[in-house]
């Protein structure tokens, strides 16, 4: 019962979130500074752990396939295939769901118990767009972007180890990930990751939003905002890959 | 004007607000005092519709408030400046931004002329030169006044202060309720105060409301308050032991 209350009360505030901006100009303002703490502020922790996956998947295939009838360059198209399919959208998306959903639901749960939200209806302003919708526009918008990075950085933190390490020689690395490439795989990690990014705003926000008391119950609608929206993530993971590559 | 006709406001199944009904004047400070728990900011709330009430009507300038969509209410609460008991400063926004995002958000003036009128109100608050701080750099006292100056920055034709001077001591408590009064009058403001504090009730009392367990058990002015019979409302006037004193004498 309360599950479809908590269902009916998010698509209420989507409807909100969705209406017709007062002043776009602000709202652009706003969607700018959501674009700095959302997504640049996430290049750091996107780009470090993408370069040490995509080392230890290299070590690790390599470990695995250590047979003399297999060719080294497989080693560079697992490494490519993991990262472009899986990782670099999907678990990028759940260290973003805890590194932005915690944030993005204590920022809106703040300001609902601090009265701030109230401050803003008393004057006339849709709240739930006006906090809403640019990051879920800024979200949107820049995480195909990280995951992009996080492509890149993956696959270059492979080369680096095979460098360092002398784990495959480079140059079959280099071959293994041009080897048998479907662009495809990139638009289908991208299209997942438009809707990770929706999913982690906008569950998020909802926590935030119908935050009410104290500190402590802000503290405890971020933690739900975390929970929620990575398996929300992981569903939508098991639904959009049946739906695109079947 | 503010009329609010028959009101009742339950939170589950507890009676906040019972049967409430009392005009609020223009160009008048109107009080609603009564002890902590009583209900003072749950009507507050439910006139500016941050509540929706169970029964009754509320009625700003012949405008039936509660019976109206969501646009047409927007467009009233552009006519509303609001203090709320916590300040309810925008945190990420500097003082300066605090006051001017009205301005932002429903005028088409240029910066220059915003900052006119943030400086405008800043100073109308006795604060200046305090533009570039965060609301976390604050005194209370200091809050309370920026969040007036934001309130009164679009020229409001309603004014709500929760409790304006809790938790300052009396002195600054003063400056604010006479800065209060003073708009009041000189923009021919509705305003209405929560307060549970007698020195407002002395200073700037043109009508008093006395709200007892969610009902309004008296109104009248500062001057009758203190002849009053009624039990409730003489103990709520004369509860601090320096009062009883004076009444003896
Ligand atoms: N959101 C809410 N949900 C449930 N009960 C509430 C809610 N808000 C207020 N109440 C209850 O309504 C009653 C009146 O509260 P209100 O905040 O109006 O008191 P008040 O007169 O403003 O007190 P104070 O002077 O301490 O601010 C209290 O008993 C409170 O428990
Ligand atoms: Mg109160």
């Amino acid at each position: 019962m309360i599950f479809f209350e908590q269902l009916g009360k998010f698509f209420l505030l989507l409807t909100k979130v969705f209406a017709k901006p007062e002043k776009y100009r602000i709202y652009y303002k706003q969607t700018l500074r959501e674009i700095e703490s959302l997504g640049i502020n996430s290049f750091g922790i996107v780009v470090i752990v993408s370069v040490f996956v995509g080392a230890v998947i290299t070590i690790q295939t390599n470990y695995n396939i250590e047979n003399p009838l297999l060719p080294s360059y497989l080693v560079g198209v697992t490494v490519r295939d993991s990262l472009l399919l899986e990782f670099s959208s999907t678990m990028v998306a759940l260290i973003l769901a805890g590194k932005i959903g915690s944030s993005i639901s204590s920022e809106i749960g703040t300001m609902r118990v601090s009265e701030q939200i109230d401050a803003l209806e008393i004057m006339g302003v849709n709240s739930a767009s006006f906090l809403i919708l640019p990051k879920i526009i800024a979200a949107v918008f820049f995480f195909p972007i990280l995951s992009l990075l996080s492509m890149f950085v993956g696959i270059f933190g492979g080369y680096l180890i095979c460098v360092i390490a002398d784990v495959v020689p480079p140059s079959d690395y280099i071959y293994g990930i041009q080897y048998a490439f479907y662009p495809h795989y990139i638009s289908y990690a991208i299209t997942k990751v438009v809707f990770y990014a929706f999913i982690i705003v906008t569950v998020s926000s909802f926590h935030g939003y119908y935050a009410s008391g104290g500190a402590l119950e802000v503290g405890r609608s971020s933690t739900k905002a975390v929970v929620h929206s990575s398996i929300l993530v992981l569903l939508a993971n098991l639904v959009l890959t049946k739906l695109i590559l079947s | 004007m503010i009329e609010v006709k028959n009101v009742s406001k339950r939170f589950g199944d507890t009676i906040v607000l019972d049967n409430v009904s009392v005009n609020f004047e223009q160009g008048k400070t109107n009080l609603i005092i009564g002890q902590s728990g009583s209900g003072k900011t749950v009507l507050l709330k439910s006139i500016v519709g941050l509540h929706d009430i169970d029964e009754g009507e509320i009625w700003f300038s012949h405008r039936h408030f509660n019976a109206l969509g969501f646009k047409e209410r927007k467009e009233i609460r552009k006519e509303i400046g609001m203090l709320f008991q916590g300040a309810a400063l925008f945190d990420s926004s500097t003082v300066e931004q605090n006051v001017m995002f009205p301005l932002d958000m429903f005028t088409d003036k240029s910066y220059e002329e915003k900052l006119e009128r943030v400086n405008f109100c800043l100073k109308r608050v006795n604060i200046e030169n305090s533009n570039g701080l965060f609301p976390a750099e604050l005194s209370g006292g200091m809050k309370k006044r920026v969040g007036i100056a934001r309130a009164i920055a679009l020229n409001p034709m309603y004014l709500f202060c929760d409790e304006p001077n809790s938790g300052l001591d009396p002195k600054t408590g003063i400056l604010i309720d006479n800065l209060i009064k003073e708009i009041t009058e000189e923009y021919n403001i509705t305003t209405i105060v929560n307060t549970h504090d007698m020195n407002s009730v002395v200073e700037i009392g043109d009508k008093v409301i006395f709200i007892y367990a969610g009902a309004k058990l008296w109104e009248g002015t500062k001057e009758e308050i203190m002849h009053t019979e009624n039990k409730e409302l003489n103990d709520f006037v004369f509860a601090t032991s320096l009062a009883q004193k004076l009444k003896k004498q």
